[in-house]
């Protein structure tokens, strides 16, 4: 068998006797790889030594530089995901996952050359270009596969798989370190021999979750398994053509309820860390405050996992109203915390504040499931995920200069993020009144058994 | 036949779940560790 055809959806039809409960590791696989995304500051300092070694000497890299290569890995997932989608759901998941290994190694290859001829437009082109669409077809390539296999836990299912990507900076932070370390010499910093090792394992690993991943035959059911008799109404079992999909008014509230918690998210974890130090000062020290970014990232890849499983029982529509409310109430009482010096208080807001960032992004794929039905779930999601990279511009800007806004007026640091949170706090209002109106999708939407375009996915 | 296709199922998943599950425990682990340090 050919590599073409071992790559064919119809060579992934599980044979009697798979355990569906494969899946999700063939899922983290991939997301545990590409989550690595998260971690890449880690090589930000050694890589603005690369000449000088001990410290930047002329000639090196600045840091403003190379925060480039995050931003243009993940305007390529947004970008890639958005592009890629139907050709992932219509070639399948181990096709998907293949050339995802393929752009994410082959990324990390090209940004180690960058390195080696010291040419940052080559980790530009590698890391940010090939890699970002690594990350962004490996993000969405095994989401409508997950939830084929469990129609009884959509959102467990998917929140497995995405979890996985906010652990990859568990493994990769470490490993990158430990790397460098061991090829670091008096006279070269080890970035290069990092990233050639680290693609290396990553291929590696992402090509075993390809091997391992199946798709259900068609008809498949989990045994004992009966779809409910009375369906919600706002669980479709109509499918919704991917490019019909973005022309309802569903689609893009889910993509604002999406942006905007992500929005009020990420806005705060890039800065907990700088957070935490200025609004108790003498009470967190540094070294505190690392460890409570350490925490949020736990919370953030546990959250992930908890919300979406939650989401089964209690809807994906109430499970972002919790989103909101819930939010809404955390965001007004940090400066509560920090007016009355409530470290306990303030760490507690912020550790669920994140849990329910993180279950933002492992919900929704279930959230597109139920409006707009399997078929195109994948697809649908890759479109959506450019509410990601919008919000990973507003967030960080809201804050950012929210904060010097106050500053230079005169608000002491300690209360500069004040206004900053009740701005969150507004945002998770709009938010609320977007999922507020999400209702089922128009019938006029729906694919009918004789859709001509059904015949390029009848096997999907 | 079946017996050997339910234990070869098991070892499957056992070696799949292992595969991603050490890594990502290890590395849990180590962020746990860190985290600690905001109790110190």
């Amino acid at each position: 068998m050919g590599l073409a055809s071992f790559l064919d959806r119809e060579h992934t039809v599980a044979k009697p006797g798979y355990s569906r409960w494969l899946v999700p590791p063939a899922a983290l696989c991939v997301h545990l790889c590409i989550g690595q995304a998260y971690a890449l500051s880690v090589f930000n300092l050694p890589m603005t030594k690369l000449i000088g070694i001990t410290q930047s000497a002329p000639g090196d890299w600045k840091l403003t530089e190379l925060g480039w290569i995050f931003s243009l890995a993940m305007l390529f997932l947004g970008g890639s995901a958005a592009v890629f989608g139907r050709w992932v759901e219509e070639g399948g998941p181990r096709r998907a996952m293949f050339t995802a290994a393929l752009c994410w190694a082959g990324g990390f290859l090209i940004s180690a050359l960058g390195v080696y001829m010291h040419t940052l437009w080559l980790i530009y082109i590698g890391y940010g270009v090939i890699g970002g669409c690594g990350l962004g077809i490996g993000y969405i390539s095994p989401v409508s596969t997950l939830i084929k296999w469990f129609p009884d836990r959509p959102g467990m299912a998917t929140g497995m798989a995405i979890m996985g990507f906010g652990g990859g900076a568990f493994i990769a932070s470490p490993l990158s370190v430990w790397l460098m370390g061991k090829f670091n010499t008096a006279t070269h910093v080890g970035v290069m021999e990092a990233f050639v090792i680290m693609g290396l394992i990553y291929f590696c690993f992402m090509i075993v979750g390809s091997i391992i991943v199946r798709v259900p035959a068609p008809g498949w059911k989990p045994e004992g398994y009966t779809p409910p008799a009375t369906s919600s109404k706002l669980i479709s079992k109509n499918d919704v053509y991917v490019y019909d999909a973005v022309k309802t008014p569903q689609f893009w509230l889910i993509w604002l309820v999406l942006c905007l918690n992500v929005t009020a998210g990420i806005g705060v974890l890039g800065q907990a860390s700088a957070m935490s130090q200025e609004m108790f000062p003498g009470h967190i020290t540094p070294i505190a405050a690392a460890g409570f970014v350490g925490l949020m990232s736990l919370f953030n890849m546990g959250g992930r996992f908890f919300w979406a499983s939650t989401s089964d029982f209690i809807g994906r529509k109430n499970t972002y109203f919790v989103f909101m409310v819930l939010g809404f109430v955390l965001y007004c009482t940090v400066p509560y915390a920090g007016a009355t010096g409530s470290v306990a208080l303030f760490v507690c807001c912020f550790l669920i504040i994140i849990s329910m960032y993180g279950g933002g992004f492992s919900t929704v794929p279930a959230y597109l499931k139920d409006m707009f039905g399997v078929r195109y779930v994948g697809a649908i999601h890759g479109i959506l995920l450019t509410a990601w990279s919008a919000a990973g511009i507003f967030g960080p800007v809201i804050v950012n200069y929210l904060r010097e806004y106050n500053i230079t007026h005169g608000v002491p640091k300690a209360q500069a993020y004040n206004n900053t949170m009740y701005i969150m706090a507004g945002l998770l209002v709009i938010g609320f009144i977007c999922n507020f109106f999400v209702k089922a999708v128009a019938e006029r939407y729906h694919m009918k058994a004789n859709d001509p375009r059904l015949a390029s996915t009848a096997k999907a | 036949m079946a017996n050997e296709t339910d234990s070869s199922t098991t070892l499957k998943l056992i070696l799949a779940w292992g595969f991603v599950g050490i890594p990502l425990a290890l590395g849990v682990y180590n962020t746990l560790l860190n985290a600690m340090k905001l109790f110190q």
